[in-house]
């Protein structure tokens, strides 16, 4: 009947693949690499008591965090950082889904997300403490109610915006509720809640941090505090470098998903700029 | 109509349908007054000048919009919500396909409640894209494919649905003139070899000529009925034999004539007084 051409996708060479991973690593850690030199330079021909040199924070970061202070203060509050950023996540795609759906709902409760979303939840701890304890249900509650907004909007937002024409191509075929849910409303709003949920993990981290500053004997943000206040500076350096190192972990772990995720998003946004 | 199987109940129904969309700048009156039929197997073409409500007469027959008054019926039944033995074909196969399902899932989807067998499922969705060309791209996404294909796409979901009626609105305004040519001779097709009943919206009036059996012209807004012709062209087309017949020039000069009157609202609406 007529010609067709064939699709356009061809895989690439297995060689090239490795070639292309060699070099992202290069541009990954070509900077900072550079920017350590250039500090252990600098700090050896100006040392300052505040500023140690990063052989130095190496040594302490060794000293402090490969040991028993891994088990008792690093993997539980990376626990509780995952535990959050799981429920964060999960409640608010949920509650996101519902409200965007449902638009008395979202006329609603929109003037009341913009109030609350307004508070900064470090200011929670205290009423926090007193309602559940000051224990571990307190941090999560306290990173919880810091981390969800982002994903929440999100989702109501790219909820709200599925395309009309894709809404009736449903419809029209009588696709059930549950159906429609899974294979249209979420896909179609899973870029928007991924953009949230890459900003919940920063807020996370940060709120795991200040949630260990009170009422806590534990924790890598007690720890950090504590070096402070004790003037271990090489310490407290390796704090934050063990915090930086959690948040470049959470950034590959994201990325790993994003590009499972929204790998047809990606592809779209290639054929369009093609 | 002489080729109307008097016997048979017609398979689609619309009478005195009416929409007037309301607006806080006032109401516009989209459909005056539409009745016609179709019998099953038919190819119905709806014709008609541009603005004339051609997108919400097909919405109101398939239950996305509530006429404001008047009756569609299908299959004897009253068409109330989008009824499940019908599919459609939209314009913007872009938007109409899902980006995030392969070309099978995108077929497979309506099937999901069809309570099929997954065999079934599966011979059903290999069939519908062996009949539009496409079995080598089952596995590819849609925005891998070029427009005429992702069209093809969305035929194949509406062949695999096995709907009672098949709507297709304007499916091919925005593809290129040869890649056009090849999707009516497949709409041709799956109307001859699988016997399907096929509502075809255009306002490309060598299409609406070569596709149908009937022709049914609306005129402009406020939208009525202003001819049904019976087209009677040889049942097996060729874009150059047919297009060639002194007859298809015939009928595609007759149906200008009526868009251009149509256009002017020179035809006047019959049993319509001055109010």
């Amino acid at each position: 009947m007529t010609l067709y051409t064939s699709t356009v996708v061809t895989p690439r060479k297995p060689s090239r693949v490795w070639a292309k991973i060699g070099e992202n690593t290069a541009y990954a850690l070509g900077l900072p690499i550079i920017l350590l030199v250039i500090w252990g330079i600098w700090s050896s021909i100006s040392p300052a008591p505040f500023f140690p040199s990063p052989l130095v924070i190496a040594e302490a970061f060794v000293e402090t965090w490969i040991g028993p202070a891994f088990v008792n203060d690093v993997l539980p509050s990376l626990a509780r950082l995952g535990i959050s950023i799981v429920l964060a996540v999960v409640l608010g795609i949920a509650a996101g889904t519902v409200i965007g759906l449902v638009r008395w709902l979202r006329e609603l409760l929109e003037p009341i997300f913009e109030f609350f979303r307004a508070v900064p939840p470090p200011v929670l701890i205290p009423i926090v403490a007193v309602l559940v304890g000051a224990n571990d249900t307190m941090k999560v509650v306290v990173m919880v109610t810091g981390a969800i907004w982002p994903v929440l909007l999100n989702t109501i937002e790219g909820v709200r915006s599925t395309d009309s024409v894709m809404t009736e191509t449903a419809q029209s075929f009588a696709i059930t509720r549950s159906e429609r849910l899974r294979f249209l409303v979420l896909p179609a709003a899973s870029p928007r809640i991924m953009t949230g949920v890459r900003q919940c993990l920063s807020i996370a981290l940060i709120l795991m941090v200040i949630s260990e500053m009170f009422f806590s004997s534990s924790g890598l943000g007690y720890q950090i505090v504590f070096f402070q206040r004790n003037y271990l500076i090489a310490q407290m350096w390796s704090g934050i470098v063990l915090l930086g190192l959690i948040g470049v972990l959470l950034a590959v772990i994201f990325g790993f998903v994003e590009r499972r995720v929204l790998r047809w998003y990606h592809g779209v946004k290639e054929v369009e700029r093609a | 109509m002489p080729e109307s199987r008097s016997a048979a109940k017609p398979l689609l129904t619309v009478e005195h349908l009416r929409k007037v969309y309301e607006s806080s700048t006032g109401s516009v009156e989209a459909i005056g007054d539409i009745s016609f039929q179709m019998n099953a197997g038919e190819l119905v073409v709806i014709v008609g000048p541009s603005g004339c409500g051609k997108t919400t007469l097909l919405k109101c027959i398939a239950g996305l919009l509530r006429p404001t008054s008047g009756v569609v019926e299908l299959e004897g039944k009253r068409v109330t919500g989008p009824p499940p033995n019908m599919a459609l074909v939209f314009q913007e196969y872009g938007r109409s396909l899902y980006p995030w399902l392969t070309v099978r899932g995108n077929v497979d989807l309506p099937l999901k409640h069809k309570k099929l067998s997954r065999a079934e499922r599966d011979r059903l969705i290999d069939d519908a894209l062996v009949a539009v060309g496409l079995e080598h791209a089952a596995k590819s996404y849609p925005w891998q494919l070029s427009g005429g294909m992702q069209q093809r796409v969305a035929i194949a979901r509406a062949v695999a649905y096995e709907p009672e009626v098949l709507i297709m609105d304007e499916p091919f305004a925005a593809v290129d003139a040869q890649t056009r040519a090849d999707l009516e001779d497949l709409v041709r097709t799956l109307h001859r070899e699988r016997g399907m009943s096929i509502l075809f919206v255009t306002h490309d009036i060598d299409e609406s000529v070569y596709l149908g059996e009937r022709v049914v012209v609306l005129s402009k807004s406020p939208t009525w009925v202003q001819e049904d012709l019976s087209i009677d062209l040889p049942a097996d087309r060729d874009q150059l034999v047919t297009r060639a017949l002194p007859r298809f020039t015939e009928l595609r000069t007759h149906v200008y004539e009526q868009i251009q009157r149509a256009k002017r609202g020179e035809a006047v609406r019959p049993g319509a007084t001055a109010a």
